[in-house]
């Protein structure tokens, strides 16, 4: 396997030969925003908030899906891909309710984390949400679809880490949703395990564990890599 | 099966033909308005004249004047009857041997007509896509036969690359350059994808091909295989064409027969086999990405590209996925040549294009027409321009992937270039006609209904910001929109163009744009003071002074 140079944000970096730009960026210590990404389980380039630019690619590209290229010389933080950045993290706060201060993951969230660093103090759309269904069946975690932001992290790691295959996206557009199983209330899935993983991977207050009340659902995400880890390079690092 | 076989075949087509042949449009559109029991009557009348011997009623596909079906076509007296009743059949019978029957007649000699070029639809109206031999005998499978013992694999390629012919499913990529690619692609299983999802409103091009030739397209699947080494085919066809998909499947079953699918065709060492999959309707699913998971069983969404489906499309496989009217050139390509092909049309653009010419316009249909065609031959001459006296006010293509352009450009050659200068595209072939009348910030607002509607969604500009430009929009038609308003709309455009996953979100803001560009006005016209008391409008026309 040949290592690959190229530049990000004016820095030289190597990357192993199938790194993507986000592995290359993050061993760099360059940190590039993302969401749907999650250590360990395969990348989708679905929120877009990782994209980046290259010199002389027209197209922008999303940092988790795209393979080094030797020499290719990567910006990060344009004033452009900024804009991108905060008007897409608005949508987000526009197509459902996320008022951080009644939310069980307050300041233990992604998405808020991310607003607060691309100064997003308001949002200027309409908020366009309709009220969505919270689902407390389950007896260990509960679903709050309205703070959902359809990363399907949760999906991926209850198919990919857990292999139980419970949770699935149904429906299209704005109207998509996490589901349990065929539809059916999470508590009555039969294919869930209760490993709780889902509720590690989700980056915002969507999944919790039930009882948690206001800012007290912290994701225990070092618990999911551990395993991930466990899994792949039967490593057992605490 | 060999080559002395197809030429029987043909031979005891042709000597079978009869004097007299009605042939009567058994396509989608026509049938919708009873054109079954229509045949069904002039089978009867032919009957009881006593002419079976002497008369053939022949089901046919697409006539192409749909606006005027159910049609028949009387040979050899070339008359076409439209908007015929069963109870004209007996009349129209004894027309045969001169006289006139009382139902209206269509012009064949209206420039509707005589300004088409047929390659695709060639025969369309004149084969019987329900029987293999009429196909055979307007030479059907003799390009296959002739790839398949006379050529290797890259000469196929090279005579589809040499043609110019470029995609059809809409963004026009070279199509003998994605055939080397997939020909290219190291892998001992490769697969053909025929793309007949079609799902922009109002387009119905694929639809009528399927219906009216579907061994063209199979013949055209044959070849591209043959041409990257593929064993395995899959046409893709959405569940709302049961028409379409009866006729593949009879296609097949005949194809099969002959021993022109399955191992060995033509004594060769080449195999095929070609099945389908039903779509449910989405029109994310045309997407490729999506259309294969489709395919393999999972949710039909788009995966980021690269890797592209010449190098991993279905189960990672490498795939060629072509449009149905891309693969109806092939056959006629391979069989005249690369350079008859690429005498017609324009510099870039060969060959002729489909469209399915629909909206405020007398002559409402299927068209074929030469690359390079000027939009004012098509709905001027052609479709005989806005009826009712009405003015065109601008004509859409590429659905709700395209743009409108002005009557002030109708001087513009349908070429892939001079559509994406007006901000448009080709697209698969919808032309809808818009009149005087046509509110063009609503056509906006339906276009971006629909993409918000069919918005898979996966991403988040795609999934959010349809849903948001589609609230401004509304806002603008209701006047409740600012200046702020516009603004915002003309940035989401913007940043869903740039920032989507798949080809819907990328181009779902270009009707926006497009009315944006040529008709501003209609949007700044409406515009209302914020609550700052700063005017809405951008422009000196007051709100609310238009007539519309
Ligand atoms: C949202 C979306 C819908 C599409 N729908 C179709 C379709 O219905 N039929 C089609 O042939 N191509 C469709 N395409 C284009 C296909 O992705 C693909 O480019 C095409 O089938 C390639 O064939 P061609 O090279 O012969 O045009 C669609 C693309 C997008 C982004
Ligand atoms: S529930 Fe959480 S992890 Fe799952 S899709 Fe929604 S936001 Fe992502
Ligand atoms: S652009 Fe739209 S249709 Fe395409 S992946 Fe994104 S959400 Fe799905
Ligand atoms: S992290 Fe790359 S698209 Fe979401």
């Amino acid at each position: 396997m040949c290592a690959k140079t190229l530049t990000i944000d004016g820095n030289e970096v190597s990357a192993a030969d199938d790194a993507t730009i986000l592995d290359a960026a993050t061993e760099a210590g360059i940190k590039i925003p993302t969401l749907c990404h999650l250590e360990g389980v395969y990348d989708i380039g679905a929120c877009r908030l990782c994209l980046v630019e290259a010199v002389g690619i027209p197209k922008l590209l999303p940092a988790c899906t795209t393979k080094v290229v030797e020499g290719m010389n990567v910006r990060t933080d344009t004033e452009r891909i900024r804009k991108y950045r905060r008007i897409n993290l608005e949508l987000l706060f526009a197509e459902r309710n996320h008022v951080c201060s009644v939310c069980v993951s307050n300041n233990h969230c992604e998405l808020q984390t991310l607003a607060y660093n691309h100064g997003m103090d308001h949002v200027r759309y309409d908020y366009l949400f309709p009220k969505w269904a919270v689902d407390t069946t389950h007896p260990r975690y509960g679903m709050d679809h309205n703070r959902c932001i359809l990363c399907t992290r949760c999906v991926r790691v209850c198919w990919h880490v857990e292999g139980a295959g419970t949770l699935n996206t149904a429906g299209r557009g704005a109207r998509s949703q996490i589901i349990a199983d065929l539809i059916q209330p999470w508590g009555e899935a039969d294919s869930c395990t209760s490993c709780g993983k889902c509720v590690m991977a989700c980056p915002t207050g969507a999944l919790f564990q039930r009882g948690a009340t206001v800012g007290e659902m912290e994701h225990d995400r070092e618990k999911l890599e551990f395993i991930i880890t466990a899994r792949e390079k039967k490593q057992w690092i605490p | 099966m060999v080559l002395n076989d197809l030429i029987q075949i043909k031979e005891r087509e042709l000597a079978s033909r009869k004097k007299y042949v009605l042939r009567c449009c058994m396509a989608a559109g026509c049938m919708s308005s009873n054109a079954q029991s229509l045949k069904d009557e002039l089978e009867k009348a032919v009957a009881a004249a006593g002419l079976k011997d002497e008369v053939e009623v022949r089901g046919v596909g697409c006539l192409k004047l749909c606006c005027q079906g159910p049609l028949v076509q009387a040979d050899p007296a070339e008359i076409l009857y439209e908007r015929v009743k069963p109870e004209d059949a007996a009349a129209i019978v004894a027309a045969l041997k001169g006289g006139q029957a009382k139902v209206s007649q269509g012009d064949l000699n209206h420039p509707f007509f005589t300004r088409q070029m047929s390659i695709v639809l060639a025969n369309s109206g004149i084969v019987d896509p329900e029987r293999i031999d009429s196909y055979i005998a307007a030479d059907g499978y003799l390009a296959l036969r002739n790839a398949l013992r006379e050529m290797e694999p890259k000469e196929v390629t090279d005579t589809i690359v040499r043609s110019g012919l470029r995609g059809r499913g809409g963004a026009g990529f070279p199509t003998g350059l994605k055939w080397g690619t997939v020909a290219k692609s190291t892998g001992t299983k490769k697969y053909v994808i025929c793309n007949a999802d079609e799902g922009d409103p109002g387009a119905f091009m694929d639809r009528s091909v399927l219906e009216s030739d579907p061994h063209a397209v199979l013949e055209g699947m044959a070849l591209a295989a043959y041409a990257v080494g593929a064993d395995q085919g899959y046409i893709y066809v959405r569940a709302e064409y049961p028409l379409a998909i009866s006729r593949l499947q009879t296609a097949i079953k005949q194809a099969k027969q002959y021993g022109l699918l399955g191992s060995g065709v033509f004594e060769s060492p080449f195999n095929l086999t070609i099945d389908l999959r039903l779509g449910a309707g989405a029109f994310v699913c045309g997407e490729e990405t999506a259309l294969m998971a489709s395919v393999e069983g999972k949710r039909g969404t788009p995966r980021p590209r690269p890797p592209f489906p010449a190098e991993k499309g279905l189960w990672n496989c490498p795939t060629l996925i072509n449009n149905v009217e891309t693969f109806a050139n092939v056959p006629a390509i391979v069989r005249n040549g690369a350079e008859w092909f690429a005498g017609i049309g324009t510099e870039k653009s060969k060959g002729t294009k489909v469209f399915a010419l629909a909206g405020k316009i007398k002559n409402t249909g299927l068209i074929e027409v030469p690359m390079g065609t000027k939009l004012r031959d098509i709905v001027e001459d052609m479709g005989g321009g806005a009826p009712d006296g009405g003015t065109i006010k601008a004509v859409q293509t590429g659905g709700p992937s395209g743009g409108c352009i002005p009557a002030g450009s109708l001087d513009t050659p349908v070429d892939y270039e001079s559509l994406s200068k007006l901000g448009s595209i080709m697209g698969s072939g919808g032309m809808i006609v818009m009149d005087q009348a046509t509110d063009m910030v609503d056509v906006a607002r339906f276009f971006m209904e629909f993409c918000m509607d069919e918005s898979c969604g996966k991403c988040v500009p795609c999934r959010a910001g349809t849903a948001q430009m589609h609230h401004l929009l509304s806002k603008i038609v209701a006047r409740k929109a600012t200046a702020e308003d516009l603004a915002k709309l003309e940035e989401l455009c913007d940043m869903v163009k740039h920032t989507s996953l798949c080809g819907l979100g990328q181009t779902a803001p270009n009707p926006v744009m497009s009315t944006l560009r040529f008709f501003r006005g209609e949007y700044t016209e409406r515009l209302q003071p914020d609550t700052l008391g700063r005017p809405g409008t951008e422009s000196a026309v007051p709100a609310g002074s238009r007539a519309t």
